[in-house]
């Protein structure tokens, strides 16, 4: 089970944070401030996984964003690192071509996503078409809401 | 206006992505949320940033709060808030407005609502009550979208007390028409499923219905549910193995849908999920086992593509081909993939692959020396998490020829390492072998010394308790502890002299425990020289006072000679006016202790450290304090827990409004079923006080019999009290540990050079084909130099875990044993209830008085049959007064103890036999209490000695019957040990584990355990009340649990029929029925109540569960369940 996906850019900025197991916010900050300095300590060519009290944690470098996954000791470390591509590619193939500045924007869509692809801690969905499809079916719902919402406002 | 300025700064952020593809994903949520992330990132300091947010936050709380403000209008200024928080600024002042905007706004805005819900809230926030008619109102919404929005809140913050006010719409939505909605039910099912396992008991197979679902990803969200149940209980899901491998079979195949692939893999997460489950089933299951080899082989060889994703199937292939039963021909497979791992260039596969080999060396040691140069350049890796993995698998193979490399390897690494948690983990290890495989004592005291000073303050108690204990109980030669304790006095006095300021606090406990102990062994060390050393330490700046007073400690044991009295003296006098009161009391009983030589000894006795000391645990020697403090009104004497329990009931009291307000709010839906039982009869009951029966939940008595005492005044206490209580293990003999320490004499020689051809031989040495791979980290007795008995009883429990599948009864025949011994409610209430005044009545004043009280009455009642019922017996007599009649019938019934005769008694389960001595158990059932009664018999020829048996348990509360244990068992014959029992938490089945020791006539020690379960019914009895005294507990108690029962069918009262199954089965009180209701009432014993309303509707029993206890109703229901199942 994941316990929790932290996006951070180079600079150690936080750009979005999801927790799958309930925690103090003492203790998210301090995961946090954890995360960014260990990660962003990490040398060239060495492996993507580090461990974190039990658990391990697993990152990546997307041109200047970090996305950093923590999951159970006994969990595949491989796996996670797929699971971070594909949320990568859910994000490439909503924003297109999705950039740093695309999830510090519309971070919310961002959450949004995710929330389509992973739920409580485990893969929902491994089809990237039906993820695409519901996140699309919510959007088209959250456009024409936006067009009715906008008429009497002028 | 501004509203125009909005729109079109909308543009702004489209812009500033870069991007030239236009659509709705580009559109910015909001031109503020833009202008305020522009403003940060111009920002240089932290402190203007500070401000900007301040400023920001001031801005969205003035327009949150105004009346005027749009939904739409909140929901910009909600992902506001959100990115406020996301930057570590507070915005708690926007989560009421949070589920606000989730109560009312549109879909759209719902969305951003729930986001910032579960972003701001957590499990246990008070604000998430007020989100239940909302999730409520959207889980029946006919707007899909809705529908998943809510159900994707409901698994990831629902908590386990809100479940069941949502848990009948999401299990609804099982069959709902819409994929997408199925499985986000399924998720959120698992999701209750790890919080509340029994809650959802009853959808079992529902689940199977999702297994079969005929969409992929439905089937694939109910593998997490299944992983989990099978995880918990592999034995109950082995029919469906031939299911998983035809699902894997076509998955691996391609039968799945395209775009189910992921880089031209298909499946993988379902394909791992499913080698998870196989595991799972067929570890140490052949049959189970052979029915996957095939698709096995054809994972291993379809992952062939050069991509991560086929290595982590790979990866997950070997786990399960080294987990179930073994075949030869996959086992090469395997090892030759975790070859390839090992050796690849890719750093992240090497780091796989070492912990592939970690795994499987438990299995296979020699796999280890195939890739032992490998596994030495890996030791140097730049990357420090490589060399970490590296070091777990060195652990893994240690062994008694090359700890002593290992060791020191591992401490090299401590002595880097700067992560608290490494570091603490660590040391565990190489205390763990450095007891387990140490080749001498100087190797051992040097290597604790390293351990003790490099882990500082950090480490565990358990490692310098450890310790200390194996120093003070040595092993059974007198000469070879000497010298150990020998060793440790001179290298402690060395420390001593060089730079104890530079020694951590635990080190110095440590220092000062033993040289207090057992520096008088070295006769040339004057005691003057040792507490001059001592003083020294005292006036050290960072001493802490726990230090200081281990050290008096330490001194007061040392006072001798002249020379030592002169500095004692000085030290007494400093600290006899210490601020500290600890360290008053030590000065004091030093400056007394030492003007009386003849207490001194007395007090203090030299090397008596392993001799049993008497421990009174129920402190009765106070027995008179407390009867005469109470008589001048003290208040009786509560456990924190029990007051934990008053403190948690007068807070319930402020949740009663939710209590009552749920269903009345659910009915407001138009939910099935869920009227509140208030409606019923007690309403008038609402102002009744709820601390009246906080109070008579627990008995005041002094519950010390379980208190372990460990540090005492003499210091480390266990080993004393261990002494009384403990079994003699195993121990080696004398000649046994000479050999030992012989043969291990020839150690790897220091590595001075650093060829890694020599460390190679040195670390692998003892993997070879010659050695048996018992030698591996399953620790092997011979090989254990140093016994460590403080492990033992983890390492029983796990064995006796391991054994108890075979040795439970099948839980449906204790079931039926239930049924047998059904009690006439009608008779047995007064006395129960009179019972339990009584012993509140005595317990308060004295609990250990009121147990002696009660047993003397047994006594004098003397066994009659009829006993149990008329008479309030709670304590039976003891296990002398049965004679075993004939010597060779087997028939346990004759040796049931009197008083148990009359009463129900379940089947006689065996528990373990060894050696001729056979073990079985039952139980019986009486009103207060639950007897367990363990037979042991004696079929040998032989007489066994020294017979010891430990009954233990977490979940109950055992106290032993007999008045003296059995202690020695002559040949055929028939001993009877009685324990009572009381709960001491609900739990489906609560489980008692023991162990029984006993010398066989040839002097060698046997050790065996065993288990024993029992269900939770056993701890339950009627509880007599009137529905007004109902009426009120019902409002007290906090803990509830909601659920739909069947009925029994085919007869005219069918709820009368229902009740009466229950009362029959469970010994439940049927308080009254009235018309389509009925409550119920019953205690956990010894007088925990739990409360139940049940109503008639549209074909199904709606049971409403209410205690004070949390989990009991949840655990009652289960077996309410069980039992109208089997009707």
């Amino acid at each position: 089970m994941m316990r929790f996906l932290l996006l951070f850019s180079r600079q150690g900025k936080l750009r979005l944070q999801k927790w799958y197991t309930p925690m103090s916010d003492r203790e998210k900050k301090k995961i946090i401030r954890d995360m960014t300095t260990a990660v962003l300590a990490r040398q060239p060519r060495t492996c993507n996984f580090l461990h974190w009290k039990d658990l391990k944690i697993i990152y990546k470098r997307y041109a200047s964003l970090y996305f950093c996954l923590a999951i159970e000791n006994h969990e595949n470390e491989l796996l996670a690192l797929e699971v971070i591509h594909r949320y990568v590619e859910l994000l490439d193939r909503y924003f297109g071509n999705v950039c740093e500045l695309d999830i510090i924007f519309n971070f919310e869509k961002a959450y949004f996503i995710l929330d389509e692809f992973l739920m409580g801690g485990e893969i929902q969905e491994t089809s990237k078409q039906i993820v695409n499809r519901s996140i699309e079916a919510s959007d088209m719902l959250q456009e024409t809401m936006e067009e009715y919402m906008s008429k009497p406002a002028f | 206006m501004s509203d125009v300025v909005e729109k079109t700064l909308t543009a702004l952020p489209s812009l500033l992505s870069f991007d030239s593809q236009p659509g709705a994903a580009k559109l910015s949520s909001t031109s503020k949320l833009a202008s305020l992330i522009r403003g940060i990132t111009e920002l240089t300091s932290k402190h203007e940033e500070e401000k900007l947010i301040q400023q920001e936050l001031v801005a969205i709380k003035d327009q949150v709060s105004s009346p005027n403000t749009s939904m739409r209008q909140m929901k910009e200024l909600m992902v506001r808030a959100i990115y406020c928080e996301m930057l570590g600024y507070e915005a708690s002042f926007c989560y009421i407005h949070a589920i606000k905007l989730a109560q009312q706004g549109t879909a759209l805005d719902k969305r951003v609502g729930y986001l910032a819900v579960a972003l701001f809230l957590h499990e246990s926030h008070e604000l998430l009550l007020l989100l239940v008619n909302t999730v409520l109102k959207d889980l029946q919404s006919t707007n899909l979208i809705e529908v998943c929005m809510a159900l994707t809140i409901v698994s990831q913050l629902f908590p386990k007390d809100m479940i069941p006010a949502i848990l009948p719409l999401v299990e609804e939505k099982l069959t709902h028409p819409k994929e997408i909605i199925r499985r986000k039910a399924v998720l959120a099912l698992y999701k209750f499923y790890l919080i509340a396992p029994n809650q959802v008991q009853h959808i079992h197979n529902k689940f199977r219905k999702a297994l079969c679902d005929k969409d992929p990803g439905v089937m694939t969200a109910s593998l997490h549910i299944y992983l989990q149940m099978i995880k918990e209980n592999p034995e109950g899901y082995k029919d469906l193995t031939g299911s998983f491998v035809t699902i894997l079979k076509q998955v691996v195949g391609g039968k799945l849908p395209m775009d189910y692939n992921y880089h031209s893999v298909p499946s993988p997460w379902l394909q791992i999920q499913l080698l998870r489950i196989l595991s799972l089933l067929g570890k140490d299951d052949q049959s189970s086992s052979e029915i996957m080899y095939e698709v096995l082989d054809e994972s291993l060889r379809r992952a062939e593509m050069n991509h991560n994703i086929t290595y982590a199937i790979l990866y997950e292939c070997v786990k399960c081909i080294y987990t179930i039963h073994p075949k030869d021909e996959l086992l090469e497979k395997a090892a030759k993939c975790i070859g390839n791992f090992i050796l690849s260039p890719k750093i992240n596969l090497k780091y796989i692959g070492l912990k592939a080999l970690t795994y499987v060396v438990q299995q296979d040691p020699k796999l280890a020396l195939q890739h032992q140069m490998t596994i030495i350049e890996c030791l140097d890796h730049p990357d420090l998490i490589i060399k970490r993995e590296t070091l777990e698998l060195l652990f893994r193979i240690t062994n008694g020829k090359n700890v002593t490399v290992i060791v020191e390897k591992l401490l090299d690494f401590l002595r880097t390492s700067k992560d608290d948690y490494t570091t603490i983990d660590l040391m565990g290890k190489v205390a763990e072998v450095a007891e387990k495989y140490a080749p001498d004592n100087k190797w051992f005291i040097a290597t604790m010394n390293t351990v003790f000073s490099l882990g500082g303050d950090l480490m565990q108690p358990d490692i310098p308790n450890n310790f200390l204990k194996l120093i003070s109980e040595g092993f059974d030669d007198g000469e070879q502890d000497r010298m150990l304790r020998l060793f440790a006095v001179d290298s402690y006095v060395s420390l001593l002299q060089g730079e104890p300021e530079k020694l951590p606090q635990r080190f110095l406990q440590v220092i000062s425990w033993v040289l207090g102990e057992y520096s008088h062994l070295r006769e040339d060390l004057e005691p003057a020289t040792v507490v001059r050393l001592l003083a020294h330490v005292l006036d050290l700046k960072q001493a802490s006072s726990e230090t200081k007073s281990w050290v008096l400690l330490a001194m007061t044991k040392l006072c001798e000679g002249e020379a030592a009295m002169s500095v004692l003296q000085g030290v007494s006098e400093t600290y006899s006016s210490s601020m500290d009161t600890v360290l008053r009391q030590r000065a004091q009983e030093l400056q007394n202790l030492h003007l009386n030589p003849e207490l001194w000894a007395r007090v203090l006795p030299r090397d008596a450290f392993t001799e049993p000391l008497e421990v009174d645990s129920s402190l009765s020697f106070l027995d008179g304090y407390v009867s005469e403090a109470l008589a001048a009104g003290a208040a009786p004497y509560k456990s924190p827990h029990q007051r934990q329990e008053e403190l948690a009931q007068a807070k319930a009291v402020s949740m009663e409004p939710y209590g009552l307000s749920l269903p009345i709010s659910m009915s407001l839906s138009s939910l099935d079923g869920r009227q509140s039982p208030t409606l019923l009869s007690m309403s008038s009951g609402l102002s009744g006080d709820s601390t009246d029966h906080s109070h008579k939940a627990g008995t005041t008595t002094l519950k010390l019999d379980k208190v372990k005492r460990v540090w005492g005044r003499e210091g480390y206490l266990a080993q004393r009290e261990s002494a009384v209580v403990e079994v003699p293990s195993p121990v080696h003999s004398a000649d046994q540990i000479e050999e030992v320490g012989i043969s291990q004499d020839p150690t790897p020689p220091p590595v001075a050079d650093q060829e890694k051809q020599q460390l190679a031989s040195s670390l692998f040495v003892g993997l070879g084909s010659q050695t048996s791979s018992s030698l591996m980290g399953k620790s092997e007795p011979k090989h254990q130099r140093l016994r460590k008995k403080a492990k033992d009883p983890v390492s029983s429990s796990e064995i006796s875990k391991q054994t108890s599948n075979s040795i439970f009864p099948p839980p449906i025949s204790v079931d039926n044993l239930l049924c047998n011994s059904n009690m006439d409610p009608k008779k047995s209430l007064p006395s129960c209830t009179q019972m339990t005044e009584s012993s509140q009545g005595s317990a308060a004043a004295n609990g250990t008085c009121a147990a002696e009280g009660e047993f003397t009455e047994g006594d004098v009642q003397g066994p009659e049959p009829s006993l149990f019922r008329d008479n309030r017996l709670t304590i039976a007599g003891s296990c002398e007064t049965e004679e075993p009649v004939g010597m060779k019938d087997l028939c346990l019934t004759s040796y049931l103890p009197a008083d148990c005769i009359g009463a129900n008694h379940s089947e006689f389960t065996p528990l373990c036999s060894s050696h001729g001595v056979h073990l079985s158990a039952c139980h019986v059932h009486k009103d207060d209490t639950l007897v367990l009664l363990v037979f042991i018999s004696n079929s040998s020829n032989s007489d066994v000695h020294q017979f010891i048996v430990q009954v233990d348990s977490g979940d109950v509360e055992v106290s032993c019957l007999s008045e003296s244990p059995v202690e020695e068992l002559r040949c055929h014959h028939v001993e009877v040990c009685q324990y009572s029992l009381t709960a001491k938490r609900p739990s489906v089945h609560l489980e008692v584990s023991g162990l029984v020791s006993f010398n066989m006539p040839d002097r060698t020690p046997q050790t065996t355990h065993f288990s024993y379960k029992l269900p939770l019914p056993s701890f339950i009895r009627p509880l007599e009340l009137s529905t007004e005294e109902y009426g009120t507990m019902w409002l007290a108690f906090s803990h509830d649990t909601k659920q739909n029962l069947t009925l029994v069918a085919d007869v005219q009262d069918s709820l009368r029929a229902t009740l009466d199954v229950l009362e029959r089965k469970l010994h439940l009180h049927v308080v009254a029925i009235i018309g389509m209701e009925g409550i119920v009432a019953c205690r956990l014993l010894p007088d925990q109540p739990c409360l139940m309303h049940c109503r008639v509707h549209g074909g199904t029993l709606a049971v409403w569960l209410r205690s004070p206890v949390p989990d009991l109703p949840d655990c009652l229901l289960y077996h309410c369940q069980r039992a109208l199942q089997e009707v």
